[in-house]
């Protein structure tokens, strides 16, 4: 799955633009993510990443164009977008005085499962997770991220947001996540990555790299690395971040 | 090393560098607190509100003041009297009784607001140009109520003196004597601003320390201070000096408020008050550092703070209630509540006039609270984390 | 001045159950870049404290420019320049006020320390009258390590400094960091990621409290002790669960868009090795796998490491 997007599209973008008084933070911006697929999206400090997240997840009305999300308008169907994807970030996801259980049958109501859905959903979740029930503030960071992920995949939705979702953690526990994100998107769900961290990047099927609000270069780690002669993603980033 | 060699040079001008560093230290401070317009002005304001609504809350008008008439002897001008304190509207005689023995108890259990008693042989005396007497005797545990009550009943009389002398043709002169049961003095205005004074103190003192200390905690800048050159009593006094200002800006305005528009008496040395007043925002002061010392987050230390210092100081002071009508426990924890200490120093600057011939007692009380606080501040504030 | 900037010797810390330092020592030479390069978590966080003088050993020893941590606590304080973990700046506080606070609580001023700052402040100094909490992370950072710099200390203690912070940011953070030891300050920085590591003189890897090798950053793959194949795939979640089920797999794991495969057999020619694990994925249906080896890398040592516990830091 390196290669683009033949099937559906999870995402579509076509010239979404923002603009806050004269900046225009995001400028006319296309790009479409397949179903499935692990996309990574990049950008310095300031280069409308966080702007066009939350024109993707409704939190934000664009000026101009257009975005879909699970086939949906972000601009006219922000509710129902809202039921169909699922979010995660390093620091906010979970209640740390909760224990996990707690944590998971409070997501699930707020996504309005059953009962029996969230028990259901709650015990293969703790064994696929190899968790026991406790408080979530006594988990290790990586425990944290792998159950903020699985709780947040817990309503099934088309496309799951993580913001910079593996920072701080081990090696083995990182390369679990990713394993935990793979398997996610073997079963149909669609990842949308953004991260500071260029090998996080690294990861990801496709990424692209925003510069001044404009994407300056999408395509496949493998790919881009060929096409601006670079040895990292990292190194990539900071020649388009610089130039700007 | 060259950068060794400057480290001398600081060494030997120490103790300028020691208030160098204490300056920066307050001026930063005081940038914390002018910057946060909204609790600033939040704390400047509060002791002037504080003021006027405590002064003004107690000032109600009353209506269906419950009258006992002691009336030993009836006569025409009694009997006049009573129909004129029926006909007003203010008053609802619940009693006429032949004596004070039978008033006494209705009295005591609250049936009762004021007692008018006259004396046996009343018209008697009006007619023969000797002043004829008649007691008020008003309860006066919600001292402005009393005062109001008092009044009317004095109206009445008043009236009934200057209508039935015209009528005569010549004087007559009733004199009237009032008892104020339960609080003989009165003045509930002076009475409260010395414990309101004490509550603003030890809200912005103990709180604000407390917040601004645990603040710096939370987003880790006490770490590098204590990684600095900095002792634990720089930090200490940094934090405490310009909240003290703040403090003394405060009891001015409180007290201004209250002179301006309450017309408190001021009768002993303003400049002995103050003095007493710093004395107390370092007790509460104190408090505060302790409190930030041995807390984890701005939230914790708030509610500690709030608990330890706004409930006892208004409570337990004094102020609202009379410890001597406390139960034995919370007089004794009374004690400890420093606020009691200044109300009493307070008032009795204020309403009395005595200097500290005779509130030494209470200011060595309050000195050597400080002493205990500060050092058990400087021992809980320690120059490590862990 | 040949003794080393920073000694540990076995130190421990507990915090109530919690092992935070499980029997530390490493030195740190003068004028070098030493990295602490672990998860969060690992016990770096406890240790600058320690090494700071704000946290003291439940056992063991460390001296910091030869001053003992915990007895010459006020010596140590004057000459080093610490940033911890969150860039701590008062937000409601400018720019230059934050800087000129923290060179007077250190007993000196702006001026004085200027020249040591200059090529990190000049790049904020043009929003001096900026509050600090309006600025991004990256002028964050570099308004905190002006702070932790203005009264020229001997020795620097940077507590992941760049979490938080965008790529291009961190990257001139580390050139920064590299034209400080220049003047011949010592500079000890922790990072939970990998990568910056490369940056460093030397790195210490640690984990769970206990720290698994020291050694320069190139030479931390070269003690790999097992052949190591880099394999590449479209299918790359299908292949990594197959190849898991390979026979001669000792642990596979994914490594950004590729795989890295570890060979059970101990001393196996790489070469072959990768031929013939090429050879096992195309006939299981990955066509267009492919299969070289390579050197191993500092995550690939921290993940062996990790797995196998019982070998301790040379």
């Amino acid at each position: 799955m390196t290669e683009p997007p033949s099937k559906g599209a999870a995402i579509e973008v076509q010239d979404l633009t923002r603009r806050f008084g004269n900046f225009t933070a995001v400028d006319h911006i296309s790009f479409d993510v397949a179903v499935g697929e692990v996309f990574g999206f990049l950008g310095a400090n300031g280069a409308g990443k966080t702007t066009a997240i939350k024109m993707l997840i409704g939190l934000l009305a664009p000026t101009s164009g257009s975005a879909h999300v699970a086939g949906l308008d972000v601009a006219t169907q922000t509710e129902q977008i809202r039921r169909r994807i699922g979010y995660m970030s390093q620091r906010f996801s979970l209640y740390e005085d909760l224990t996990v259980l707690e944590n998971i049958a409070l997501y699930g109501g707020i996504y309005g499962l059953s009962d029996e859905q969230i028990s259901e959903r709650s015990s293969s979740m703790l064994q696929t997770l190899g968790l026991t029930d406790q408080l979530v503030g006594k988990l290790p960071l990586g425990w944290k991220q792998k159950l903020a992920f699985s709780v947040a995949l817990l309503h099934e939705p088309a496309v799951v947001f993580l913001d910079e979702p593996t920072g701080g953690v081990d090696p083995i526990t990182r390369r679990q996540f990713w394993e935990l994100i793979y398997s996610a998107a073997a079963r149909g769900t669609t990842v949308f990555v953004t991260t500071h961290y260029m090998d996080e990047a690294e990861y990801c099927d496709r990424i692209s790299i925003m510069v001044d609000g404009r994407i300056a270069t999408l395509g496949t780690p493998r790919d881009l690395k060929a096409e601006w002669k670079v040895d990292s993603i990292d190194e990539l980033f900071v020649r388009l971040a610089r130039a700007s | 090393m060259e950068g060794r060699f400057d480290r001398r040079i600081v060494r030997e001008t120490g103790e300028s560098i020691v208030i160098a560093t204490l300056r920066a230290f307050i001026i930063k401070e005081l940038r914390h607190i002018l910057r946060d317009r909204q609790t600033l002005i939040i704390l400047l304001l509060m002791p002037l509100v504080q003021v006027v609504l405590f002064g003004f809350a107690l000032r109600s008008d009353v209506r269906d003041v419950r009258l006992v008439v002691v009336d030993p002897s009836p006569d025409y001008a009694t009997l006049a009297l009573r129909a004129r304190l029926a006909a007003a509207r203010r008053f609802q005689i619940i009693g006429i009784a032949p004596s004070m023995h039978t008033v006494e108890p209705l009295f005591r259990q609250g049936k009762a607001d004021v007692v008018m008693a006259f004396e046996p042989d009343f018209a008697a005396r009006l007619q023969s140009h000797g002043p004829a007497h008649v007691m008020l005797l008003v309860d006066a545990s919600d001292p402005n109520t009393a005062t109001t009550m008092q009044s009317y009943a004095r109206a009445v009389i008043m009236a009934y003196e200057a209508e039935e002398g015209a009528h005569r043709g010549k004087a007559i002169q009733i004199v009237g004597e009032t008892r104020m049961r339960f609080n003989p003095t009165l003045e509930s205005v002076n009475l409260f601003v010395p414990g309101l004074i004490a509550l603003v103190l030890t809200l912005v003192s103990a709180l604000m320390t407390a917040i601004s200390l645990s603040r710096e905690k939370e987003r880790g800048t006490l770490e590098i201070l204590l990684v600095s050159p900095l002792r634990p009593w720089q930090i200490i006094v940094g934090k405490v000096l310009p909240y003290l200002g703040l403090a003394f800006a405060n009891v001015v305005t409180a007290l201004l408020a209250a002179w301006l528009i309450f017309h408190v008496p001021f009768r002993g040395s303003v400049v002995l008050l103050l003095f007493e007043s710093v004395l107390y925002s370092m007790v509460s002061l104190s408090l505060g550092v302790v409190v930030a010392s041995v807390t984890q987050s701005q939230r914790v230390a708030m509610l500690i703070a709030l608990l330890a210092t706004m409930l006892p100081s208004s409570l337990l002071s004094g102020m609202v209630f009379p410890i001597a009508s406390m139960p034995r426990f919370l007089q004794i924890v009374s004690n400890v509540v420093p606020a009691r200490w200044f109300i009493i120093i307070a008032r009795g600057i204020m309403l009395k006039g005595v200097g500290l011939e005779y509130l030494w007692r209470e200011t060595l009380v309050l000195s050597l609270m400080t002493i205990v606080l500060m050092t058990i501040a400087m021992k809980t504030f320690k120059p490590r984390v862990a | 001045m040949s003794d080393p900037a920073v000694v540990v010797r076995n130190i421990s810390k507990k915090f109530e159950t919690t092992v935070a330092l499980d029997d530390i020592s490493f030195d740190v030479s003068h004028g070098e870049i030493f990295g602490l390069v672990g998860p969060d978590g690992a016990g770096k966080t406890t240790l600058f404290r320690i090494l700071t003088t704000l946290v003291l050993p439940d056992s063991g020893t460390a001296t910091v420019l030869g001053l003992d941590v915990v007895k010459d606590l006020w010596a140590i304080r004057s000459r080093v320049g610490y940033m911890p973990g969150k860039f701590s700046l008062y937000g409601d506080l400018t720019v230059a006020e934050n800087l000129s606070f923290f060179a007077s609580v250190f007993r000196t001023t702006v001026k004085e320390g200027y020249n040591l700052i200059a090529p990190i402040y000049r790049q904020i100094e043009p929003f001096a009258e900026r509050r600090a909490d309006q600025l991004s992370g990256g002028m964050k950072q570099k308004l905190a390590l002006s702070c932790a710099l203005v009264h020229r200390p001997d020795i620097l203690f940077l507590d992941e400094p760049t979490t938080g912070v965008d790529a291009v940011s961190r990257r001139e953070f580390w050139d920064q960091l590299h034209t400080l030891r220049e003047t011949g300050l010592t500079i000890v920085v922790s990072t939970p990621y990998m990568d910056e590591a490369l940056r460093c003189d030397r790195v210490a890897l640690i984990q769970g409290s206990r720290l698994l090798e020291i050694d320069p950053p190139e030479d931390i793959g070269r003690n790999y002790p097992l052949p190591l194949i880099a394999v590449t795939s479209s299918d790359r979640y299908q292949l990594l669960l197959a190849l898991r089920e390979s026979p001669h797999a000792h642990s596979v794991y994914p490594f950004g868009a590729e795989l890295h495969f570890t060979d059970d057999r101990a001393g196996a020619d790489p070469a072959s090795v990768a031929a013939e694990l090429e050879a096992w994925m195309k006939s299981h249906g990955f066509t267009d796998a492919a299969a070289h080896p390579i050197a191993a890398g500092i995550e690939d040592s921290f993940i062996d490491r990790m797995s196998t516990p019982a070998r301790r830091a040379s």
